[in-house]
């Protein structure tokens, strides 16, 4: 049998990594130290025609620096619009009460968050505000809709390859 | 056509008996941790011998699923231009599912079937026999101390997987295939998540290690006390303990991450 003191050593070295891997795991790979104050701070409520892929946890942001964090979303049956409200750091206290709310995305198929513009208002936003002034998510497929449909309206008067000696109607023609 | 009923029958019964019995077997080992307290040289000894041997393994299993998966995920992310999110990629698999699940695989093939050759040599010895004769309970004094060992093992040997392998994903990725090193780590740090995914992980290496060790001592106390019947008892041990890993991975999985 192994020496009782090479034993005690190896298994308290043991129990150590194995705490050091969970540490790791919990400060080093999660979440953990970004999540900060997000129990204590303000929420703010936005209605929104679209959310688009906007998620719980989604975060929120101003001039790019993460301020908070989407903290639900729900279907208002009044209005057929969605409302959402964020949790805001009890740090970003002075936020004019004219912000704007709009969703972006990160990147081009990233994860989509909301970006607060902040306005000139020198009241600033209290718990359970509401941002007045919002703009929906970008959905692609409306955007690629747009741009065929004004593509198409401008069709006629830009064909691209008439040419004479080539008529679509009749290609073999002389 | 009588005799295939029989059989069946026999088979039936033979099944929930056995079942029935690693219950009951499990609420005696349960009962009788208690009296581990005043003595925990012997978890200690049992700790070595289930834990600090197995490191190795896992150790190095760890660090080559990471660096598997960081060599595959850049080879499928690079064609969507997203090789930032490789550490992504690497973390979430190993901590959901790659860390908890292998490594309860390697345990009960490493640990889980050691352990039930020697319950179940010393049963086939008359040691337990002989433990009983001297007014010791075999279940606390073996199985006890190995059965909170392993328990306890389990846990930390999966956090060091997954640990070993988000490095060696980290060494593929950043060191061999030059994945920005701050997009690396800052994206995995945005969208892993501690409860949802670190302690839901360590959950289900909680859960893995009850099983796998309640597996293991119990074919061990069960077997059949001939050479052969240790061997057969070893091999059901790496074959129930992997089927109930998976099996109930599935489950866990479905219970906790259901929702987007």
């Amino acid at each position: 049998m192994v020496n009782t003191k090479v034993v005690e050593v190896g298994v308290g070295v043991f129990v150590a990594l194995g705490l050091a891997a969970l540490f790791m795991l919990a400060m080093h790979v999660s979440n953990l130290a970004l999540s900060e104050g997000n129990d204590d701070g303000y929420e703010i409520v936005a209605y929104f025609d679209n959310v688009g892929g906007l998620k719980v946890r989604s975060p929120v942001t101003m001039a790019g620096v993460n301020v908070g964090r989407v903290r639900a979303i729900e279907f208002d049956d009044r209005t057929y619009q969605a409302r959402v409200t964020m949790g805001i750091g009890a740090r970003y206290d002075k936020i004019p009460a004219d912000t704007m709310a709009n969703i972006f995305t990160a990147g081009l198929l990233g994860e989509q968050y909301v970006s607060l513009d902040a306005g000139g208002d020198d009241n600033y936003m209290k718990d359970g505000d509401e941002i007045l002034i919002t703009q929906s998510a970008l959905v692609l497929e409306q955007v690629v809709g747009q741009f065929l449909y004004s593509k198409a309206a401008e069709g006629p008067a830009a064909p691209p390859a008439a040419t004479d000696d080539f008529d679509p109607q009749d290609p073999f023609a002389p | 056509m009588i005799e295939l009923l029989r059989r069946l029958g026999r088979g039936g019964i033979g099944f929930f008996q056995r079942l029935g019995r690693a219950h009951l077997f499990l609420a005696r080992v349960l009962w009788g941790l208690g009296e581990l307290y005043p003595r925990p040289g012997l978890v200690v000894a049992q700790l070595w011998s289930l834990g600090v041997l197995s490191l190795l393994i896992i150790l190095v299993s760890g660090l080559f699923v990471g660096m598997v998966l960081g060599l595959q995920g850049y080879n499928t992310l690079v064609d969507f231009g997203a090789e930032e999110s490789l550490g992504v990629l690497v973390a979430l698999s190993l901590v959901r599912e790659l860390g908890p699940v292998v490594s309860a695989l390697l345990f009960a093939g490493r640990a889980g079937s050691a352990l039930t050759a020697e319950i179940g040599l010393m049963k086939a010895t008359e040691q337990l026999a002989g433990m009983e004769m001297m007014a010791v309970d075999p279940l606390r004094r073996v199985v006890g101390p190995r059965f909170l060992a392993g328990w306890l093992s389990l846990p930390l040997l999966a956090a060091i997987f997954s640990a070993m392998g988000v490095l060696g994903g980290y060494f593929v990725g950043v060191g061999l295939l030059g994945v920005d090193d701050g997009a690396f780590w800052s994206q995995m740090q945005s969208k892993v998540d501690l409860r949802d995914d670190v302690v839901n992980g360590v959950i289900k290496t909680i859960v893995f290690g009850f099983v796998v060790t309640w597996i293991a001592v119990f074919e061990g106390y069960d077997c059949v006390p001939t050479s052969e019947g240790v061997g057969r008892a070893t091999t059901r041990t790496v074959v129930h303990s992997a089927l109930a890993v998976l099996a109930l991975d599935f489950v866990l999985t479905a219970l906790m991450f259901n929702e987007g």
